[in-house]
């Protein structure tokens, strides 16, 4: 139950700059980047021109459905953007996936999400400045009249925030209702005498199977359709503001 | 009642009133899912550009939700109002 506040555990401290703080979400961060890194040498380990084996057609089925993705939402023209959507994709879904191995998600970081979206936001406004030239991206603000100049202003800040949060609040909201959940069971199991201690270690049989279901909603289903909305809004940002005249 | 008392009380009914702007989104993503399943039943072959479409929309449709969950994890977690005793 103390967990549900708080941020991600300071793992260690790095003695630099008057002590840089290693969280919880950068260790898990560092070791997803190395399970993708193994993952793709395995996976394109002698690949045929007519694939044998089973992981090359896993491959090509997933580099297959970024292509085509990127293609169907962004244009032909901006296929170099494929490798960049498929990064976000592979570290979002498994950043929201570490939590199946009772690790905390990456993306309950707001720092995380944040990060990203602040990545998109700077890809959004160069493809705005290479399209309208500086003072047209500067005039795009006062359209369609000069009135409008607040709320555009607001409305360009609030596409990566509500980006970012977007992304964490349903992983960490996912993450307060388990938690809670888990408090509810424990009670539950300990006021009908199904909770035994051994040692300082407190089982209780309530909390057995219930939460697997919640688990799979909020840990598989809604982590992937994040990642992918995200990734997906990325390209329709990125292709709209590459088509603004 | 001490101040600290009344204050942490405001801030839980505060997150609880936050938390009804949820009926909002839910709403909208029902309408909006409900929308894309008359669309699917009329087109069949259109299944894979409504679903598309759809997603985004109904995460563009979230945002209001997520915001007011936001601050409810504020009022919860980081009262702002407590350092203002």
């Amino acid at each position: 139950m103390d967990s549900i506040g708080q941020g991600p555990r300071v793992v260690f401290t790095i003695p630099l700059f008057g002590g840089l703080d290693i969280t919880e979400t950068i260790v898990i961060g560092w070791l997803i980047i190395a399970a993708v890194l193994l993952l793709c040498l395995w996976l394109t380990r002698d690949l045929k021109k007519i694939p044998e084996k089973k992981r090359q057609i896993i491959a090509e089925a997933f580099v297959n459905f970024v292509n085509g993705s990127v293609k169907e939402t962004m244009g032909s023209r901006f296929m170099k953007f494929a490798p960049y959507i498929a990064t976000i994709l592979v570290y979002a879904v498994l950043g929201a996936l570490v939590s199946l191995l009772g690790l905390r998600s990456m993306t309950a970081d707001f720092n995380v999400t944040l990060t990203w979206a602040l990545m998109t936001f700077a890809l959004i406004t160069y493809y705005k400045i290479k399209t309208n030239g500086f003072g047209g991206y500067l005039k795009g603000f006062a359209q369609p009249f000069a009135v409008m100049l607040p709320l555009n202003l607001i409305s360009e800040v609030a596409t990566p925030l509500s980006m970012a949060f977007r992304m964490f609040g349903n992983v960490s909201g996912g993450m307060v209702i388990t938690t809670l959940l888990y408090g509810a069971l424990g009670a539950l199991s300990s006021a009908l005498h199904i909770s035994f201690s051994i040692g300082s270690v407190v089982i209780s049989l309530g909390q057995l199977f219930t939460p697997a279901v919640l688990s799979i909603y909020f840990d598989l289903f809604s982590g992937c359709i994040q990642a992918y909305i995200f990734a997906t809004l990325t390209m329709v940002y990125i292709s709209g503001a590459a088509d603004e005249e | 009642m001490t101040e600290k008392a009344f204050v942490l009380g405001c801030s839980a009914i505060g997150a609880g009133l936050a938390m009804i702007a949820g009926l909002g989104p839910g709403i909208g993503e029902g309408y909006a899912v409900g929308k894309t399943i008359e669309a699917i039943a009329r087109q069949p072959e259109a299944k894979g550009d409504c679903t598309r479409t759809m997603f985004i929309g109904v995460a563009m449709a979230e945002s209001t939700g997520i915001y007011s969950f936001i601050v409810a994890l504020i009022l919860m977690f980081a009262n702002p109002f407590l350092g203002k005793l």
